[in-house]
């Protein structure tokens, strides 16, 4: 259960690249084997986000797989907990590609200047 | 409506921080590991064997992380070592702020080597950095045989493998073959130091190995 630290980070990164703008939506992008929960996240961010340039703004989660690639064949699959070896030829020399993300790729914001008073 | 592109993780502060904790234990000669495992593996056993059997060769120092009570700390004070309890209040692991302020509870100048004891968790720890210079994973045998799969995140990420409670093989159905091959898959050459803190059986060759780090640390 860390979503709750995990989820004031993420509102000071946004907040440190919002340039001063109201926060309308933050894309985030999570791999298969970081273990954060979207809704966790979510659930803190409603009520962390209050009072701030980021309340009521929406979250996106991009969801990537875990890929793995074995080093003998340059076969490329997705992670699978039960069977670590390449499918294609049994080898257990391989390495993974992608699936332990967890950044912020990209916010919207109404710019400062546009904000209604 | 403006889009604007941020591309940067979201624990960056607290991998900055950890930064800060590393530069501050070179600065002070400390080396440091961060002992991570599952409630029960045997953390604060192999801390106390490892201070015990240590002493007089090296100065220790233990960052206790609990979710509550200082036993832990208790017994590594016991044992020898100059200790520090983190009550983290129900978080599930520590992060680089606790053990940032953990550090200016110790006098550093008299550890040689600084034991992080993390909460016992195969999860959340794996993904926060405390600035220590190695990782190091307890896995008991009464755990089971299939942790590597289930867990791959905390396997990736550690520099050696404890295999504690090695007494209890004969006892228990466990494969270690099939333990061992989904380490190796995870984290192909990792060093592993099968052990027992009961019998005792396999701790000096974990002990070399500490002060050798220590030694080439200390030299550098």
């Amino acid at each position: 259960m860390h979503e709750l630290s995990v989820t004031q980070s993420l509102l000071e990164l946004a907040q440190d690249h919002a340039r001063g703008g109201q926060i309308t939506d933050l894309y985030i992008v999570v791999g298969q084997l970081s273990s954060f929960i979207d809704d966790s996240v979510q659930f803190y961010w409603n009520v962390i986000s209050e009072g701030t340039l980021a309340e009521g703004s929406t979250l996106h989660f991009n969801r990537k797989t875990a890929v793995m690639e074995c080093r003998e064949c340059q076969h490329q699959y997705q992670f699978n907990a039960e069977q670590f070896a390449c499918p294609n030829c049994g080898s257990v020399q391989i390495q993974l590609i992608s699936g332990d993300e967890f950044y912020l790729e990209a916010i919207e914001v109404v710019p400062m200047e546009q904000i209604p008073s | 409506m403006t889009r604007i592109p941020v591309v940067e993780k979201i624990l960056g502060a607290n991998d900055r921080l950890a930064e800060e904790n590393r530069a501050r234990l070179d600065t002070a000669g400390v080396y440091a590991i961060n002992l991570m495992a599952s409630p029960g593996a045997g953390k604060t056993s192999l801390i106390e064997q490892t201070v015990r059997q240590l002493s007089g060769q090296l100065r220790l120092g233990v960052i206790d992380g609990d979710i509550a009570t200082s036993l832990d700390a208790e017994r590594a004070e016991r044992a020898g070592a100059l200790s520090v309890q983190i009550n983290t209040g129900g978080d599930c692991h520590l992060d680089a702020v606790m053990v940032h302020s953990a550090l200016s509870e110790l006098p550093l100048s008299d550890i040689d080597l600084l034991i992080v004891e993390n909460v016992g968790n195969l999860i959340c720890p794996a993904n926060f950095q405390l600035g220590t210079h190695k990782s190091v994973l307890i896995a008991s045998v009464p755990e089971g045989d299939d942790k590597p799969y289930k867990y791959p995140g905390i396997y990736r990420g550690v520099d050696a493998l404890v295999i504690n409670k090695i007494d209890l093989l004969p006892y228990v159905t466990y494969d270690l073959a099939y333990f061992q091959r989904g380490v190796e898959i995870l984290n192909p050459g990792l060093k592993i130091f099968p052990i027992s803190c009961r019998t005792g059986e396999g701790i000096d060759i974990w002990l070399s190995w500490i002060k050798e780090m220590v030694t080439t640390f200390q030299r550098a």
